[in-house]
């Protein structure tokens, strides 16, 4: 039997990674396959590293090919191993790091490398390029500190990076040669609509910039210095001002270069055996710097790879921004000129702006901001090269606007052709996904991503493709398999509260204005969970909206059938005294209340209170020490306890004391669902802490932690957290818990299901053996209840909120009729 | 009746009422809810939810309805009537701004 060809691929970038996904799927056995990657990891979708660095996502989110994949493969990965030579006479590749390996056939894919403006100061430490994972670690480290960063470019990249750096908190400057904003792929309008965009984002913008110098202090930044004299201090520069091929390497062993590695039409560099392939690529004069064009590469080494006769004929690009909340979309050629016409639509209240450029009745450029659905229809006829003079008066209002009625976005995609391109970074049609859903029995949008590569890379046609799922799988396809918050949104709780972390949303119409809410001020379910998280998570900045929470806990009392109610006075941990029942007894006289109840949860009730007169009461029962038990609040409601030490013969320890102290310490936080806690003195339990959110069970050797119990409309006994020796350790592992809860919970999840849905492992793991995650849920729970522990019945007493117990008017209704 | 059916009473001034909150008006035995919405519209409807009599003075407004603190009927501000799947409706009645002033009609809810 023949040895089986050998194939070497030098870089594993995007480009590659495609080349072999479609080489093993024509044929998986025709070659042994080496690749060797500078960086040392696998590969991953680079032009994710936005979200990346913005937080909305992770590394591990992005990984295209995980290394079970190349071991499924039989691909031998080398990483951190950066090919520094290749011997064509021997066939033989060798790595800095020793590593050598012979070929049939090479790919160099060495991509291309960040320019860096040999400025004065430019090697000063905190100068960083954006390239890989290895820049978007170094931009998140520095901006930890929250300070100042300077970006220097104004393009594609530079945008994205500074974008990023906002959302991480730091104080951005974009500095930029030219007038305008992304020249390259922008007329100055779009440009113009962007920088204002960018300056609504809370970034700076300087135009027409030149930089003079980065000045540095113990060997890092410290400020950049314009030709003006202009400086601007900062902690961070970001160069990101055009990439080069990375050619040398093809260079020094004699491949032919110019700017990039030339090619001819098959993908071969001037040694027939060597292919090159993406950014490192020169072909009829053009080098490319996104991912489309490199992809068809891909499919045209592969199948030449295999004896093939493909050739690739270069391509025309699109580009748009990934920058959260700006649609931007350009396409071809958009200069002006004599023999072009253009057509131009703007809507200043949208903030919408749209630009064709025409030449012989054809699309030869497009440029839309603010609104880019028709993006790729525009393209489309673009590159189709279509004859639009039968539809140019309506052109310019997109696809829908074609043929009459305006057509639903779903019509709109069925009326597409079976041609037309839907993932443009993949340059997958439509037919090739409808086909696929339907041969595979394709049902979710992560299978059609697997199987088609439709929406796999930025992402931006996910709408598109969810269209054409529902399309072709009618009721079968559920595009929501997250659970929606509410009407509103079809993002789900989860989503939800990361974006407000990640993108630091801090009030509720800017949540609902960046995550695009479609109605307008929401609706009874989203509002009062908003409300929750941002008070959650920014305690000291967010103004409370007690519009957004439900009538109890915007009177703090619950409210009754009738439309009267109920006020249940905090009696720490169960225990009173003869002062506090006469205070209640004099109340329930004075306000003639008609009812009064020992409540499950250990304290007393009256019920049946007049709305008017919740404010005198209240000030009544805060003059003999009262505060609301806020058993009305999704937050910390009861401590119950039992008698404990104190009295009962078989107690371990003080029960009551320890309920009452976690009581004062945590009274007044608010959670995603109630909250309810209870002590029991010895393992007897009388306190029925086993079916509580969070129970402790004293034992002689100290104190037993449990959490997740549930004993309303599920019944459920706890699960143990751990145990743990002093009174101090109870509460600084029982506070860590339920700070967690708080942050993670959806609201009106128990805890018992939260758990469920993290897992118990997970919990525990966190809680009781990772004592600085411990330490800092604890201390977050301290900051947060610097502004939670203030009495509501005490504020409403001294004024606040007076309109919520009094009518507006009273009318006579004599002198009305 | 009818010559009062038109008869505007001053009830107190916009920022008496939060935005997206209501305020009561006693009318005799009856209350009448004024709302704000987030847009500052008011509407005014009868304090008494179809379902179970619910104070909708005490529930949640959005989009041109209030949700009912007690059972979660949700009630159109405009016509009072339930949305949704539930049946049932509200008495409406006419309120209207001039300027800042909340002008409302006792005898428009007939
Ligand atoms: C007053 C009280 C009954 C009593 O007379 O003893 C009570 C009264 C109400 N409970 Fe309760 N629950 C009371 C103890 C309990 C207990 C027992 C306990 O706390 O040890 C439970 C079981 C444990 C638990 O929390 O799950 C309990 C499980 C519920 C549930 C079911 C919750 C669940 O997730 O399964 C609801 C409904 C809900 O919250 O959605 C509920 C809801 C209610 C509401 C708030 C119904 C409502 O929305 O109007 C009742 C308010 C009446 C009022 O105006 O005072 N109540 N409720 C108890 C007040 C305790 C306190 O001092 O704060
Ligand atoms: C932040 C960011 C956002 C982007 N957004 C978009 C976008 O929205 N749309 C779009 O179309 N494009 C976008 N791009 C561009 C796109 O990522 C690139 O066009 C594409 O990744 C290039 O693929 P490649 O395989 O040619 O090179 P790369 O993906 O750069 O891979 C080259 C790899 O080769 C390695 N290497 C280099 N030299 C050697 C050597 N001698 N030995 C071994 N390994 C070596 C490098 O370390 C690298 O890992 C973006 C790029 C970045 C950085
Ligand atoms: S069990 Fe609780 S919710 Fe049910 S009627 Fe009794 S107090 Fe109300
Ligand atoms: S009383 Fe209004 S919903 Fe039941």
């Amino acid at each position: 039997m023949k040895d089986k060809q050998k194939l070497v691929v030098i870089g594993n970038g995007m480009a590659p990674g495609r080349m072999l996904e479609a080489l093993i799927e024509k044929d998986s056995s025709a070659y042994e396959i080496t690749i060797f990657n500078a960086e040392p990891r696998v590969n991953y979708n680079r032009l994710m590293l936005s979200p990346v660095l913005s937080g909305e996502k992770k590394y591990e989110d992005i990984i295209t090919h995980d290394d079970d994949w190349y071991g499924e493969n039989n691909i031998q990965l080398h990483k951190s191993a950066r090919v520094s030579n290749i011997d064509r006479s021997a066939k033989v590749v060798t790595s800095f790091n020793g590593i050598e390996c012979s070929y049939d056939k090479l790919v160099i894919a060495t991509g291309s490398n960040p320019f860096i403006i040999p400025l004065p100061g430019h090697e000063l430490e905190g100068v960083l390029t954006y390239r890989d994972l290895d820049d978007v670690e170094k931009m998140i480290d520095v901006s930890k500190a929250k300070g100042m960063a300077v970006v220097i470019g104004g393009g594609l990249l530079g945008l994205e990076a500074a974008a990023g750096l906002k959302m991480q908190g730091m104080d951005v400057t974009v500095l930029h040669l030219m007038p305008t904003l992304m020249e390259r792929q922008l007329d100055p309008a779009a440009g113009f609509l962007l920088e204002r965009a960018f300056e609504d984002l809370g970034i700076k913008v300087i135009t027409k910039a030149n930089t003079h110098e980065i000045l540095g202090k113990d060997g890092k930044v410290d400020a950049v210095v314009l030709d003006d004299g202009t400086k601007l201090p900062c902690e961070m520069v970001v160069m990101a001002v055009g990439i080069r091929p990375s050619a040398e390497l093809a260079k020094t062993c004699g491949i032919e270069t110019n700017r990039g590695i030339l090619v001819s039409d098959d993908m071969r560099t001037s040694d027939p055996d060597v292919f090159a392939l993406g950014e490192c690529v020169e072909h009829r004069d053009q080098c490319y710097g996104l991912v489309a064009p490199l992809y068809e590469m891909a499919e045209v080494i592969a199948d030449n790879l295999l004896e093939g006769t493909s050739e690739y004929k270069g391509s025309v690009t699109a580009t748009k921004l990934k920058v959260t909340g700006i649609d931007l979309y350009s396409a071809g050629d958009f200069a002006e000129g004599d023999d072009r016409e253009e057509i131009v639509l703007r809507d200043a209240s949208g903030g919408i702006y749209k630009r064709l450029v025409i030449k012989d009745n054809k699309i030869i450029g497009a440029v839309l901001y603010g609104d880019t659905a028709d993006g790729p229809w525009f393209f489309d006829l673009l590159k189709k090269g279509t004859d639009i003079s039968e539809m140019r008066e309506t052109l310019i209002f997109g696809q829908s606007y074609q043929g009459g009625e305006p057509l639903d976005p779903l019509a709109a995609v069925a009326a597409l052709p079976d041609d037309a391109e839907i993932c443009g970074c993949n340059g997958i049609c439509k037919s090739k996904i409808t086909v696929k859903i339907t041969e595979l029995g394709l049902t979710t949008l992560d299978d059609v991503r697997a199987h088609t590569k439709a929406s796999s890379s930025c992402g931006t046609c996910t709408g598109l493709v969810e269209q054409l799922m529902t399309l072709t799988l009618g009721d079968a396809y559920n595009p929501n398999a997250v659970t929606p918050m509410c009407g509103c949104t079809s993002l789900g709780h989860s989503d939800v509260r990361r974006l407000i972390k990640a993108k630091e949303l801090k009030t509720i119409p800017e949540v609902m204005q960046e995550l695009e809410w479609t109605t307008s001020t929401g609706c009874a379910k989203c509002r009062p969970a908003l409300n929750y998280y941002l008070v959650c998570d920014w305690p000291d900045e967010y103004a409370d909206d007690y519009q957004s929470r439900f009538i109890n806990e915007r009177v703090h009392a619950n409210i009754q059938k009738d439309g009267t109610y109920s006020v249940v006075p905090r009696m720490w941990g169960g225990m009173t005294s003869s002062a506090e029942l006469r205070a209640i007894a004099d109340v329930v006289d004075k306000f003639d209340i008609p009812a009064v109840k020992v409540t499950g949860g250990q304290r007393i009730d009256m019920l049946g209170i007049q709305k008017e007169d919740l404010p005198a009461v209240w000030a009544d029962l805060g003059k003999a020490g009262f505060v609301s038990g806020q058993a009305y609040a999704k937050g910390l409601r009861t401590v119950k306890t039992c008698v404990g030490t104190n009295w009962c013969r078989f107690g371990t320890q003080d029960s009551t004391g320890l309920g009452i102290k976690l009581e004062k310490f945590m009274w007044g936080s608010w959670t995603p669902a109630k909250l309810k806690l209870a002590v029991s003195g010895c393992p007897r339990n009388c306190a029925e802490a086993t079916c509580k959110d969070i129970g402790v069970i004293c034992v002689d050797s100290g104190y037993e932690i449990h959490f997740a119990g549930a004993a309303g409309l599920d019944i459920k006994g706890t699960e143990i957290l751990g145990n743990v020796k002093t009174e101090d350790e109870v509460m600084e592992h029982v506070v860590a818990l339920a700070q967690m809860y708080r942050e993670q919970g959806w609201y009106l999840e128990r805890i018992y299901k939260w758990a469920k849905r993290i897992g118990l492992d997970e919990i525990r793991s966190q809680i009781m053996d990772n004592t600085e995650k411990r330490k800092s849920y604890y201390e977050r729970f301290v900051f947060s209840q610097k502004f939670a522990q203030v009495d509501p019945w005490d504020e409403r007493v001294s004024g606040k909120d007076k309109h919520e117990f009094n009518p507006m008017a009273t009318l006579n209704l004599e002198a009305a009729e | 009746m009818n010559a009062i059916a038109s008869t505007w009473v001053e009830i107190g001034n916009l920022s008496d009422i939060p935005r997206q909150g209501s305020r009561c008006v006693k009318l005799g035995d009856k209350t009448v809810a004024i709302f704000r919405t987030f847009d500052d519209q008011v509407f005014a409807l009868e304090d008494k939810c179809p379902h179970k009599n619910g104070p909708l003075s005490q529930g949640i407004v959005h989009d041109g309805c209030v949700t009912c603190p007690l059972h979660n009927w949700v009630i159109s501000l405009a016509t009072g009537e339930a949305q949704g799947a539930d049946e049932g409706a509200t008495q409406a009645y006419s309120v209207k701004l001039d300027g800042e002033t909340v002008l409302f009609d006792p005898g428009s809810g007939k």
